[in-house]
């Protein structure tokens, strides 16, 4: 039966009232084992990333490595220009001048850190998408207005479709939809 | 519409203390009561989703306006390409005269929107939330009417990649890294460039709620391809929510550095009257405090036309005049500890250079200027002032001058008076030179307008966060 059913489907979606109720039923849901999970919010919402147990991301890392390449790079790229490359003696002053190099050094290190923050950011979010099959759920558009949401996606192990939707339906939501692929 | 939107809010703008509304804390409301998350939505969307022919009267005849001085700036910038930089009024001694005094200006004015998106989320500052958007936008727009001056007053404006390093045939690819001015091309471009992803960046999940909400199929894909397939997930949130708070922290020294590497332009100088320690808080601050002035200068009449007073409520009036006379406050002291440094410095070239500023031939520049920015932002020390708006938009006009003549005074009074007195020579700006800056102004207000009409000028996803609705369970306190 679930082998049939589920390449039809990539899930189910279920809305509620308020960030609250998607919380709790984010917890429940969670808690009975679904993992394959996902909510929708208008605002980000700590409660509910809670509940899905979403802590941790690693765009800060990319921003703290990406930051020091640039820095590095910067400072490296002057060092090269300025000592080896293309040294000008100007009066005998000193060529290897490190102090006139930070004010470049930062610029790149903060240049390097926001864009490939930004990049990452996007990537690890898997965007820019622009079909998705919640799309395909038209009460699914309020999602970036005023809709809570609720996904158990059909690759679940423990998904199976009329269990599933008799589960979500009593955590009492508005509604809940199938989702064609 | 325009019509519509003035009968709904006849008082706006001419509202006294007692009928301000008023919380427990006796504090105004950062967002007046009774919205939702669906009114405050419809309210910010409503403005982008009005139908072409629909377009409000009075947004049509600011566009023409502002795109009348628009074509200034192109005729400004097609004859200066076509004579070169001798249709100025640049001479020597005073070699930089409006291109240098009109970058620093703009580039100034931009650094409110930084630091109302960046340090006052940092400071968990809630007010900033509806203003921000509008603040970021009008840092981009400032820097791009910035970026024209410096790349025009090379005069071959098409080798300014020679700024750059780069390898060409010549073997010279790289630049001073000693000069500051070279050090401007790196902080302004990536100021201009940071700016433009955060603001980006907060705009994702707005842009989706225009694609979610618009009826027109060719607007939805357009927003649908800005909002890049947003949905809101909370896994994306907590990325997003990373980022976002990274780039403010990003910005924050960003912004400081930024004014500061524009004042070592002056202050590396061996000028009196530019070689001074003081110049980069000095700089900062003024830059913060005309780009507030500029804050208000626009959004006052914004909110008036658009009938926003419930997201933009006197509390941000009454903040952003306060910051108003704090940084102020800073630039006058800066200018009176200039005075006294000319003075105690014992450099005879420095005390002549305060006395000329004073007494010399542009003795009226240095009047005008203490009347802007010494006297006039210390009348915001009455609430009484900083909550009558029509007269708060005056200031802050007079403010807008009053750091344009700061610049003026820095720049040309300092030059025009070389250390030998044959070379001594007097400065006033050609026509050329005021149709650029007007026209510069143009391409702002145009810039300006277009995003009003195209973009959400309020950031509704924070806006959100402030409402009953945003106030989650077991939330931890945060607002970004």
């Amino acid at each position: 039966m679930k082998h049939e059913e589920a390449p039809q489907l990539f899930g189910l979606l279920a809305e509620f009232d308020s960030a609250d109720d998607l919380t709790n039923a984010t917890k429940a849901v969670y808690d009975a084992g679904y993992r394959k999970i996902d909510a929708y919010t208008p605002f980000p919402c700590e409660p509910v990333m809670e509940a899905m147990h979403v802590h941790h991301n690693w765009v800060p890392l990319i921003v703290l490595v990406m930051g020091i390449i640039g820095g590095s790079t910067g400072f490296a790229m002057q060092y090269w220009g300025s000592v080896i490359h293309y040294p000008w003696n100007i009066g005998n002053r000193p060529f290897y001048s490190w102090p006139a190099f930070i004010p470049v050094t930062f610029e790149l290190t903060v240049l390097f850190a926001a864009f490939s923050g930004v990049i990452g950011m996007l990537l690890l979010n898997g965007l820019p998408q622009p079909y998705h099959p919640l799309f395909n759920v038209e009460q699914f558009e309020r999602a970036s207005q005023d809709g809570f949401f609720l996904a158990v996606e059909a690759t679940d192990p423990k998904f199976d479709h009329a269990e599933t939707k008799k589960f979500l339906e009593s955590l009492h939501p508005k509604e809940v939809f199938d989702v064609e692929p | 519409m325009a019509d519509a939107a003035l009968e709904k809010n006849p008082m706006s703008g001419r509202f006294d203390s007692e009928q301000i509304p008023v919380d427990k804390h006796g504090m105004i409301p950062v967002i007046a009561d009774g919205h939702d998350l669906e009114s405050v939505t419809e309210k910010v969307t409503a403005i982008v989703l009005t139908e072409p022919q629909k377009t409000p009267k009075g947004w049509i005849a600011g566009f023409f306006v502002a795109f009348c001085l628009l074509n200034v700036l192109m005729v400004a910038l097609g004859y200066l390409v076509f004579k070169g930089v001798g249709i100025w009024g640049i001479n020597i001694p005073v070699g930089w005269g409006f291109d240098i005094v009109n970058f620093v200006w703009w580039i100034g004015i931009g650094h409110a929107g930084t630091l109302i998106s960046a340090i006052l989320l940092l400071f968990k500052q809630q007010w900033r939330t509806s203003i921000n958007r509008f603040a970021e936008a009008m840092t981009l727009f400032a820097v791009a009417s910035a970026g024209i001056f410096p790349l025009f007053h090379t005069g071959r404006p098409w080798y300014a990649y020679f700024m750059f390093p780069q390898v060409n045939s010549l073997g010279m690819w790289m630049p001073q890294f000693r000069s500051p001015l070279l050090w401007d091309v790196f902080a302004v471009s990536t100021y201009g460039s940071v700016s433009l992803i955060f603001w980006y960046v907060g705009l994702i999940p707005d842009l989706a709620a225009l694609r979610d909400r618009t009826k027109n199929q060719l607007l939805r894909v357009i927003y649908g391809m800005l909002s890049m397939g947003w949905r809101g997930s909370a896994r994306h949130w907590n990325r997003y929510e990373s980022i976002y708070m990274i780039l403010a922290g990003l910005s924050t020294p960003l912004v400081l550095s930024v004014h500061t590497i524009v004042s070592f332009d002056f202050a590396v100088g061996i000028i009196p009257g530019w070689h001074s320690t003081v110049f980069p808080p000095y700089f900062v601050a003024g830059a913060i405090y005309s780009g507030f002035a500029m804050v208000l200068t626009l959004m006052i009449p914004m909110r008036w036309f658009y009938g926003l007073k419930d997201l933009i409520t006197m509390r941000h009036i009454d903040n952003m005049a306060k910051i108003l006379l704090v940084t102020g406050s800073m630039v006058f002291y800066a200018y009176l500890t200039e005075i006294f440094y000319a003075w105690y410095s014992a450099s005879e070239f420095e005390w002549y250079m305060m006395k000329n500023r004073m007494t010399g031939p542009y003795w009226y520049m240095y009047a005008m200027l203490i009347m802007c920015n010494g006297i006039t932002p210390q009348f915001l020390w009455f609430k009484k002032i900083r909550q009558n708006v029509p007269l708060l938009f005056c200031i802050s006009i007079v403010v807008n001058i009053g750091m344009w003549l700061e610049r003026y005074v820095i720049i040309v009074v300092s030059l025009h008076r070389d250390f030998l007195p044959s070379s001594w020579g007097m400065y006033t700006g050609t026509i050329w030179d005021w149709s650029l800056f007007i026209g510069t102004i143009g391409q702002f207000l145009a810039l300006i307008f277009l995003f009003l009409r195209v973009l959400p000028s309020i950031s509704i996803a924070e806006v959100r966060l402030l409402l009953p609705q945003g106030q989650v369970k077991e939330a931890h306190h945060h607002e970004a």
